[in-house]
């Protein structure tokens, strides 16, 4: 019992309560999003004072906050109490074509190439880290959602913008993964 | 008290998250070279289920608990915005392996570089705040 709980979850239980978690946000009078929460934060530092997009009632998102603050919780718990550490199951074919770049086989769920402290602090890592941040920041907002506004929320609801935006998705992740994965790595 | 239970939908989604390993670099990497199932079953099982969810609530017209009538707001009808926004969106993804949910998961989990991502994440959507009326949209 304990193992399935601290092996991998299954990717059909893992959609499943995915799906519970927006069906319950609906219920609670809410939507699931959560890229929204970048907005918010904007606006409660006072960026509202000199740019319209943050000047808006933020204090009507203090749910969405909550929900963030449950899911740095929810990482913690997941690593304290129901991971044994065992490296990401990644396939064999992913594990050789990261290796050409210069990435070693997964020993936990990230590769210490980007996210050690030693490597978050290069010039170069650093700006990897950052550019990425700042395109998926700024990306989402322009794009109005991310993975759970339109991928999950938006195409649950049949909407043709979300399908629009997961397309973008996809087609951003392609460049960056095949055309300048082999150029900064 | 109000809030706690966002709270706890907030803690299951990290666990889900961290469990599932989405919050990976590896299987976002696995992902977008079509080399394995995992990530897209996950997608593809929360939208199937959602689909039907949604169809049905319409349906039936079911209330939320305050008893108020769920809507569903349709977004605005654009190309561009959702192509451009979304290209650049995936840009990012690839490449830190984190949407926003995910980034603050991992900061949990105690890969604490996510952190310089996560602010770079609100710098991004500052700057689209400042740029928002000269981009096309």
């Amino acid at each position: 019992m304990i193992e399935i709980i601290t092996q991998t979850w299954s990717w059909w239980f893992s959609g499943a309560l995915i799906a519970g978690i927006m069906f319950f946000l609906l219920y609670f009078g809410q939507s699931f999003g959560f890229s929204s929460n970048l907005r918010t934060i904007c606006a409660a530092s006072g960026l509202g004072k000199t740019v319209k997009f943050f000047d808006f009632n933020w204090r009507s998102q203090i749910w969405n906050l909550v929900f963030l603050v449950g899911a740095i919780a929810g990482g913690f718990i997941a690593k304290q109490y129901l991971s044994t550490d065992t490296p990401v199951q990644i396939s064999q074919a992913t594990i050789a074509d990261l290796g050409e770049l210069g990435f070693a086989a997964p020993t936990s769920l990230q590769p210490e190439e980007l996210f050690s402290l030693e490597s978050a602090f290069s010039l170069k890592g650093f700006l990897i880290l950052a550019l990425g941040g700042l395109m998926v920041g700024f990306g989402s907002r322009y794009a109005g959602g991310c993975t759970s506004g339109h991928a999950i929320s938006g195409l649950s609801d049949l909407q043709m913008p979300s399908l629009i935006a997961v397309i973008g998705f996809f087609a951003g992740g392609l460049i960056m993964t095949f055309l300048i994965f082999p150029l900064i790595f | 008290m109000k809030f706690l239970k966002f709270g706890v939908l907030g803690i299951v989604f990290g666990i889900v998250m961290a469990k599932s390993e989405a919050i990976s670099w590896f299987r976002i990497q696995e992902m977008f070279r079509f080399q394995a199932f995992h990530m897209y079953g996950i997608i593809g099982t929360a939208v199937i289920l959602g689909v039907i969810g949604v169809a049905l609530i319409k349906k039936y017209k079911i209330r939320d608990y305050h008893g108020n009538p769920i809507q569903f707001n349709p977004k605005e009808k654009s190309v561009s915005r959702y192509l451009i926004g979304g290209s650049i969106f995936g840009l990012g993804w690839a490449l830190s392996g984190a949407c926003p949910g995910p980034m603050v998961v991992n900061i949990g989990y105690g890969f604490l570089s996510m952190a310089i991502v996560f602010f770079f994440a609100l710098v991004g959507t500052y700057l689209y705040g400042v740029l928002k009326t000269k981009l096309p949209h």
